[in-house]
């Protein structure tokens, strides 16, 4: 990574650090710790189901909602304050502004994930006293959740690159909630004719596939990922975040800063 | 080669949403600038000052022309590394401290690391901000944040600086403060392009002024040739509330205060106005040249090009 990058990016993990978006940890915590200590009151046998189940699930909102809050404002709200006049009075090339920022949101929502990831594992050994060896399937779901994000951050990005912090956040969150039905968008393509057939099988492959990239269910129950699984996700996100922020790039680079 | 070369640089904007209309905000701009020269760039609110200064910094592009810094392309990222800006009315991270903000400019100027506190040290003493350099710059005032945006355009040691508006929001002590600084920085050597809309700051520091207004240019030159070309009066001011009658046919715009009477007339009458107060056996205080301010160039200029605007409509 280049030094100008690196610089960018770190200030953008620092903005988020000093306005406390890592407080969510906090919530994260109690909300965890609660309902460890309640699911091993109430259920039997299936406590590390709920655990794994709750505690990933949190992960994936929590981060989900930040990369959205974060990601949208990223280039618009540098426009709209005029902070982005010193930066790209100096030698920043306009692609390097917006890599540095994907790299900030990222590496914040990667050390968040982290703490959170240490959360999962502390109710898990509350509940179960002892790990087991399919408990190594939740680094996996953890991973795939870290995939989901680096998609989330290069969308909020794109939108960030033209639009108004609110509109960004209603196209980042609407895609977030198509993705997640992707699968049952592409069966619904594979059922239909003609046009609609058509259109559904796009848009099926346009919108990001975050039901690909949801193993919770399967690791809650113990069950193994497959390696071309976490091959083809990892092709996939990295192919589909690199072409997010490529065409954040390409309209960022043609913008007039008024 | 000149510091600055712009070649016909224009934009027009289309504005509106469903019809959307052209809007021209500068009209094909020629101008140069000398190395080494403070160049004041002068126009009232709206002129097309700071639309020009965002296309040199390649925040807004160009409809036409192009410009050169140095002799390189403005789009050339190398010459970024030879420039500092400070913006209108600067806005800046306000989690950061000084210190911290300072330093994220200077590696992105690419300012070597283990130069870069000294630089930042030094840098605050010059802008009169040696001592906060740790505090965050959510707890600074609007004279603190326009110093600290001085500071991180020269923080690199650029060859020429660009200051929009650098005297707003300051003080009277920090405006002279700011002359001093872009004094110290012509005698380093440095060019300094700055727009203003206060034409004292202009008449005090610069070599030479472009005047622009609607989006054209008016005007360049030194402000002494630009305010030469003013027809001069002169102001003759005597003893006593008596006006000769004299003076009054001459048609001098007059005013008595106390005991002194002063007016302002046109040059070729001062032997006649010498005669009437002798006549009238009135003391002489004294007669000087009026000189023609920058203030009252500009606003017959502006006059003049808007009844022609007017004219051709």
């Amino acid at each position: 990574m280049n030094s100008r990058i690196a610089c960018i990016a770190s200030n953008t993990f620092r903005e988020a650090v000093r306005d406390r978006v890592l407080y969510n940890l906090i919530a994260f915590a109690l909300l965890l710790s609660g309902a460890a200590i309640l699911v091993g009151q109430i259920s039997i046998d299936i406590e590390k189901l709920v655990v794994i189940n709750l505690g990933l699930t949190a992960v994936s909102l929590f981060g989900v909602v930040i990369a959205i809050f974060i990601g949208i404002g990223l280039v618009s709200k540098e426009i709209e304050k005029r902070t982005l006049y010193t930066v790209l009075s100096r030698p920043v090339r306009r692609w390097e502004f917006i890599v540095g920022k994907f790299f900030g949101l990222a590496g914040t929502l990667v050390v968040n994930a982290f703490f959170m990831a240490i959360g999962v594992f502390a109710a898990l050994l509350y509940v179960a006293h002892r790990f087991e060896k399919p408990d190594a399937w939740v680094l996996v779901a953890l991973y795939f959740i870290i995939l989901q994000f680096l998609m989330i951050c290069s969308l909020a990005l794109l939108f960030s690159s033209f639009s108004s912090p609110l509109l960004s956040a209603v196209f980042a969150f609407s895609l977030f909630v198509i993705g997640t039905f992707s699968e049952d968008l592409r069966n619904f393509a594979a059922m239909a004719t003609g046009f609609t057939k058509w259109l559904t099988t796009a848009v099926a492959y346009l919108v990001p596939n975050f039901s690909a990239l949801n193993v919770i269910g399967s690791v809650a129950h113990g069950q193994p990922v497959s390696a071309s699984l976490i091959f083809y996700n990892t092709v996939y996100a990295l192919m589909y975040s690199t072409m997010a922020l490529c065409g954040g790039i390409l309209i960022f680079q043609r913008r007039n800063l008024k | 080669m000149y510091a600055i070369e712009i070649l016909g640089l224009e934009k027009t904007y289309s504005v509106g949403f469903w019809r959307m209309k052209p809007k021209v905000a500068l009209k094909p701009l020629h101008l140069n600038v000398e190395e080494g020269e403070i160049f004041g760039f002068l126009g009232p609110n709206g002129a097309g000052k700071t639309t020009t200064l965002k296309m040199l910094m390649g925040l807004v592009f160009p409809s036409g022309g192009s410009a050169r810094i140095l002799g390189m392309d403005i789009n050339d990222p190398a010459i970024k590394a030879q420039i500092g800006f400070l913006p209108e009315q600067p806005y800046f991270y306000d989690y950061l401290t000084a210190q911290e903000l300072l330093e994220y400019y200077g590696r992105l100027s690419g300012v070597v690391d283990k130069y870069l506190p000294k630089r930042v040290e030094n840098v605050l003493a010059r802008v009169g901000l040696p001592d906060v350099a740790g505090v965050q710059l959510r707890k600074f005032s609007k004279g603190m944040l326009q110093r600290v945006g001085i500071a991180q355009a020269i923080l690199h040691d650029p060859k020429i600086v660009f200051f929009d508006e650098p005297m707003s929001g300051l003080d009277p002590m920090g405006r002279r403060e700011v002359r001093d600084l872009m004094q110290q920085l012509k005698k380093e050597g440095k060019t300094v392009f700055f727009s203003t809309h206060i034409l004292s700051d202009a008449e005090a520091l610069c070599d030479r002024v472009a005047v622009i207004h609607l989006g054209e240019l008016r005007a360049v030159g030194a402000v002494a040739e630009l305010t030469s070309s003013v027809h001069g009066k002169i102001e003759i001011v005597w003893e006593g509330s008596v006006v000769p009658a004299a003076l009054k046919g001459m048609g001098a715009e007059y005013v008595v205060t106390g005991d002194t009477a002063r007016a302002v007339l046109p040059e070729e009458s001062q032997d006649l106005a010498i005669d009437a107060l002798r006549r009238e056996k009135l003391r002489l205080v004294s007669i000087v040249p009026v000189r023609t301010t920058l203030e009252q160039y500009f606003v017959e200029k502006l006059k003049r090009s808007e009844h022609s605007a007017g004219g051709g409509a």
